[in-house]
């Protein structure tokens, strides 16, 4: 750690480093290192996000009071699909395993690469070419279909609806194989002394969202594939018209997609399981309890896809099955909140930005997670469902779980990526403009949800213009908050001040290593002797 | 899907890992899982399949009689003897017999053609008498409903494995390079193991395959 | 007081139905449990970040676990979580069991409007007329995709499947209009896809049911001057002439489809079964498995009568499809084989 020492002397970088080790655009498109691998997620990612951000804020326009329409109702019906689509299979679910994952979790491991750094690159490449094709149908006039691809209307709508299934279905292939990689560098990596029980909770957050990665993706998958063959072929699975069943593909989609959810969610919380306690100068609480926790979160993800499908027309056993089942969901997650929150009991709690982030994680998922138990309720469900309580509901778990776990981490390891600082000023008055703008954005969906606005509606009626136009509003305050983010982090990756290995004092390995770390990570293999939320009050 | 080998390349370990059986292990475990995943791939269609039999099983009873049970014997029969020639590869590989190992995969290559062979034919005389999935279906004989939803899976579940079996030829294809470029030893014979279990699987899926479809309907 | 379908501010929808009593109940207990729970947790969060901000000579206290804690937070919100469960089970039940003496109306949703068809033969477009304080059941289908039948004062749902039927059932307790919106995407005007129900006293009902003028008083909606302008155009409106009750339409359409060739209505069996008192009873099929006959099995035996073959009889009946018999004219024939006691 010497060298960099030297380097906080003035504003520059030296010595060999993950950044300057090779140079030229071609080895980074042909690199095998994870950090590398990591920024390029991060970059396709963020571009998606932008993207996708757009789209929602021409559809919030449009929305923003009665019989004021911005588009036709094709290209909002289209806009309303590759929101959704782009936001779940292409930012949200590569984003923390993809970006913050590959960055972080071989480090945390004391490895100097993921298990297969080839499998690694070629995920990254499998998921920009399913990204493309999506891009393709985006360019080639658009899909209405929702990003559910609900059959029969999936069948029979007209445009470039295969073009979208296979960018799903290529994608999915990336996100297998980054599970894949993650499970086996956990299990045949670690450091000299990392034992499990001194894991990183973001490591065991990782591994149980890779788990639900590779076991459920290939059900995505196949049921893409006979979708595509269901417009090509006419084979009459989900077709009613052909004798098939139309629900049948519910349960199949939701089968992938409920525990989807989770590899959304589970990462975010890994993430802010490793800032509470740093930034609270204190042990994480209930280590075991979070740890074990993410596993209970990912063996429920596995049952409960049924509580999408209160009022398809399932079954009234199936119903009460799936109500009860989704109610434990409720259970491992209120664990980790709690525990969180006790984590902060009699701590020296620092307002970094990343701690804030943390601190609108709580506010945020936890409205999140209440309202779940809501929709989790039968009776409940069957007034609220596909009304814009939903779209609350799972906006404030996956924007307020899984992007606020982005944001936060991004500043959380922004020090570590480029070795330099970001600006705190900038970074805490960004954060003000989302907390305040999400609030804004989506609380008053809860209310014309309750009053019954249904979702996916081009035009909605007047009754519900109060909520749309502050809805719209907050919209403008969360895009500005990001544009903000943005703005910092770009200048501040060239011109931030020299941040030095470890700016937190955390424990974790990725810490214990310079900033930006070197090629292979670590200049001598670390060998583990504690746990890495040991804060002994001496070294608060 | 078409990257199932998580190998390096390299008959020396790569930089990360501590030696060439950390290495291997790793490697067997990465297979493993792309197994499961597989699993999981193909039990989805599976369950499809069972559901829609439970509920249509007359349509589903009289479509499967349509199916040529001697010629799904015949592939059967063929996959197994694959089956047996890989381990025999394999085997080969690990004892340094590049001779027997290049022979062994070129006969389970030359037995997973047959199978491709069969299924053409098969394939061909349902397309020709119109036994075919869905909205395609035209066979004036059989016309029950549902009939053409077995058909659909029938296509589906048999399409997939028979892609399975494609990569398969390419990967072995792929080895019989490997092992001539001298690149396989005892001490690095990884990649070879590791087709050697795709293979099975694919077999494996096949063994599950023609009983529930053409034997029990 | 009653003059929008909405409460003043951030309420819920005026209570149109006693369901709608029920569920409220329960809304609000979850309501208040979240505040209290949104409290305690957000509420600590903020306390501890203030209290316990880094401080000079503060140290922060090593604490690990506690195990005593950890399982209050587990089981608590277990039990409260089974308690919630149970309350949203036993209003879901009275949601979807509807009384054995409901009226039926049946329903078809297809690519963007709702057609209601009623016993009495009317069939009318995007406006449901039903008698206040009565039990009303719709069964309803699609003619194209799905579709979902919602009705925010009556806190019911369905989806509406191409294929099946579904119901949905409400007692409406507020004259006056109420809102229906589709609430599963189905397309380009998904958002137009709306109707109204009229919900008569029952003076007004029967002038109604005998087509003269009447007048509906009770809760409007803000949006009634779009509907209202929409119904003067003509546009979502439509009185057909025929007023022929619906079991009689289907005894006209069994007739003239040549299904009386095969099908008795006096119970004699001919080379299909009789109609005559088979609905609500069981089957025994070919295959010996037993089917209770429903909207459901006779719609398939119609589209597809290989599919399900009563025993004694050969599976010799043609398919019907959407061409040969709508879904309108299928909602008649059922009722007709219905009112076959």
């Amino acid at each position: 750690m010497s060298h960099s020492n030297t380097a906080t002397l003035s504003n520059e970088i030296h010595g060999d480093n993950y950044l300057n080790h090779s140079k030229g655009l071609k080895s980074w498109l042909t690199t095998l290192d994870h950090k590398r691998i990591g920024l390029m997620y991060l970059a396709t990612v963020l571009f998606f996000f932008l993207l996708g951000g757009i789209f929602a804020l021409i559809m919030r326009l449009n929305l923003m009071s009665y019989g004021h329409p911005v588009v036709d109702a094709n290209t909002y019906n289209k806009l309303m699909t590759f929101h959704g689509a782009i936001m779940v299979f292409l930012v949200i679910i590569p984003a923390i395993p993809g970006a913050i994952g590959n960055f972080v979790l071989p480090m945390m491991c004391g490895a100097k690469d993921v298990a297969f750094p080839r499998l690694n690159l070629a995920s990254y490449y499998i998921y920009l070419f399913g990204a493309l094709f999506a891009t393709a149908a985006l360019i080639g006039g658009g899909v209405d279909t929702g990003w559910t691809f609900y059959t029969p209307y999936s069948i029979r709508t007209s445009g470039p609806v295969i073009l979208v299934l296979l960018g799903a279905f290529i994608a999915g292939f990336a996100s297998i194989l980054t599970g894949l990689n993650f499970i086996v560098t956990l299990h045949k990596l670690r450091a000299p002394g990392q034992s499990w029980s001194r894991l990183p909770l973001l490591c065991w957050a990782l591994y149980a969202t890779s788990i639900i990665q590779v076991l459920a993706t290939p059900v995505l998958a196949i049921t893409l594939v006979l979708l595509m063959m269901e417009r090509v072929f006419k084979i009459g699975i989900f077709d009613p018209a052909l004798g098939g069943d139309p629900i049948l593909f519910q349960h199949f989609f939701w089968f992938y997609s409920h525990p989807a959810v989770y590899i959304m969610i589970l990462p975010a919380m890994g993430v802010f399981s490793e800032i509470i306690p740093v930034f609270s100068r204190k042990p994480i609480f209930g280590y075991r309890a979070i740890a074990l926790a993410s596993f209970g979160i990912a063996l429920v993800a596995f049952i409960v896809w049924g509580h999408h499908l209160f009022v398809s027309g399932q079954s009234e056993l199936a119903n009460f099955i799936f109500s009860l089942l989704t109610m434990f969901v409720a259970v491992p997650t209120g664990v980790k909140v709690f525990s969180w929150v006790g984590t902060m009991y009699k701590g020296s709690i620092r307002f970094n930005a990343p701690m804030l982030y943390a601190f609108g994680f709580i506010e945020l998922f936890t409205i999140g997670g209440l309202t779940g138990v809501f929709l989790a309720t039968l009776a409940i469900d069957v007034h609220m469902t596909d009304t814009y309580f939903v779209i609350a509901h799972f906006h404030y778990v996956m924007v307020g779980g899984s992007i606020m776990g982005l944001v936060g981490g991004m500043h959380y390891w922004f020090p570590k990526v480029t070795g330099r600082m970001y600006n705190e000023t900038i970074a805490k008055w960004s954060f003000g403009f989302i907390i305040f703008g999400f609030n804004l954005t989506f609380f008053p969906q809860f209310i014309a949800g309750s009053q019954g606005m249904p979702r996916r509606y081009w035009s909605q009626l007047p009754e519900f213009d109060l909520w749309n136009r502050l809805s719209t509003v907050g919209s403008w305050f969360l895009a500005v908050g990001f544009v903000m983010v943005a703005y910092d982090m770009i200048r501040s990756a060239r011109k931030g001040p020299i941040a030095g290995p470890n700016p937190w004092e955390a424990l974790t390995l990725e810490w214990q290593t310079p900033s930006p770390p070197p090629h292979e990570n670590f200049i001598e293999t670390p060998v583990v002797t504690s746990w890495p939320y040991e804060y002994k009050p001496s070294r608060g | 899907m078409s990257q199932p080998l998580n190998t390096t390349g390299v008959h020396h370990h790569a930089h990360h890992f501590d030696s060439a059986d950390h290495e291997f292990q790793a490697s067997k475990q990465g297979m493993w899982i792309f197994m499961v995943t597989e699993v999981l791939m193909i039990g989805a269609i599976f369950v499809g399949y069972l559901i829609m039999r439970a509920r249509y099983p007359e349509a589903f009873h009289e479509a499967h009689k349509l199916l040529n049970v001697k010629l799904g014997a015949l592939n059967t029969a063929v996959l197994i003897l694959s089956s047996y020639t890989m381990v025999r590869g394999v085997s080969a590989a690990q004892r340094g017999n590049n001779k027997l190992t290049i022979r062994m995969l070129m006969t389970t290559i030359a037995l997973a053609l047959v199978f491709c062979v069969v299924k053409y034919f098969e394939y061909s005389h349902k397309i020709h008498e119109g036994t075919l999935p869905g909205g395609n279906y035209t066979y004036a004989e059989l016309s029950m409903p549902h009939v053409p939803l077995f058909f659909s899976f029938y296509f589906i579940m048999t399409g997939i494995h028979a892609f399975h079996v494609l990569v398969g030829i390419g990967l072995m294809t792929w080895m019989i390079k490997r092992v001539k470029s001298g690149e396989i030893t005892p001490e690095f014979f990884t990649p070879v193991e590791l087709v050697g279990f795709y293979w099975h699987f694919v077999d494996l899926v096949w063994i599950y395959l023609f009983p529930l479809l053409y034997l029990l309907g | 007081m009653l003059n929008q379908i909405y409460t003043k501010g951030a309420g819920l929808p005026l209570q149109g139905s006693d369901v709608a009593v029920a569920w409220d109940g329960l809304y609000w207990f979850l309501f208040w449990l979240s505040v209290f729970f949104f409290v305690l947790v957000v509420g600590g969060m903020i306390y501890f970040a203030i209290v316990y901000r880094q401080r000079e000579g503060k140290k922060a206290k090593y604490i690990v676990d506690n195990h005593l804690l950890e399982a209050t937070w587990t089981v608590i919100p277990t039990v409260l979580l089974l308690v919630i469960f149970a309350w949203g089970w036993n209003v879901y039940k009275r949601m979807v069991q509807p009384p054995s003496d409901a009226m039926e109306v049946r329903v078809i949703g297809k690519q963007w409007l709702w057609n209601f068809q009623y016993e009495d033969g009317r069939l009318e477009t995007n406006k449901l007329v039903v008698p206040i304080h009565k039990p009303v059941k719709l069964l309803m289908t699609s003619e194209d995709v799905l579709h979902s039948f919602f009705i925010p004062n009556f806190r019911v749902k369905s989806d509406v499947v191409p294929g099946m039927y579904t119901t949905v059932w409400f007692e409406a307790k507020v004259p006056g209009e109420h809102q229906v919106f589709c609430t599963e995407y189905c397309g380009t005007s998904h958002s137009g896809m709306l109707a109204k129900i009229e919900v008569l006293e029952p003076a007004q009902y029967e002038l109604w049911k005998a087509n003269k003028p009447y007048t509906l008083s009770g809760v409007r909606t803000i949006s009634s001057d779009i509907f209202a302008a929409r119904r003067a155009a003509g546009e979502s409106t439509q009185l057909k002439s025929e007023t022929i009750p619906l079991p009689e339409q289907g005894k006209k359409l069994v007739e003239a489809k040549g299904c009386t060739a095969c099908h008795s209505a006096d119970g004699s069996a001919r080379i299909g079964p009789s109609y005559k008192g088979i609905f609500g009873h069981e089957a025994e099929l070919a295959n010996g498995e037993k089917v209770t006959v429903d909207e459901n099995y006779i719609s398939e035996s119609i589209r597809k009568p290989q599919a399900k073959v009563v025993k004694g009889f050969n599976p010799v009946m043609p398919p019907y499809t959407k061409e040969m018999i709508s879904e309108t004219e299928m909602n008649a024939i059922i009722a007709y084989i219905k009112s076959l006691k």
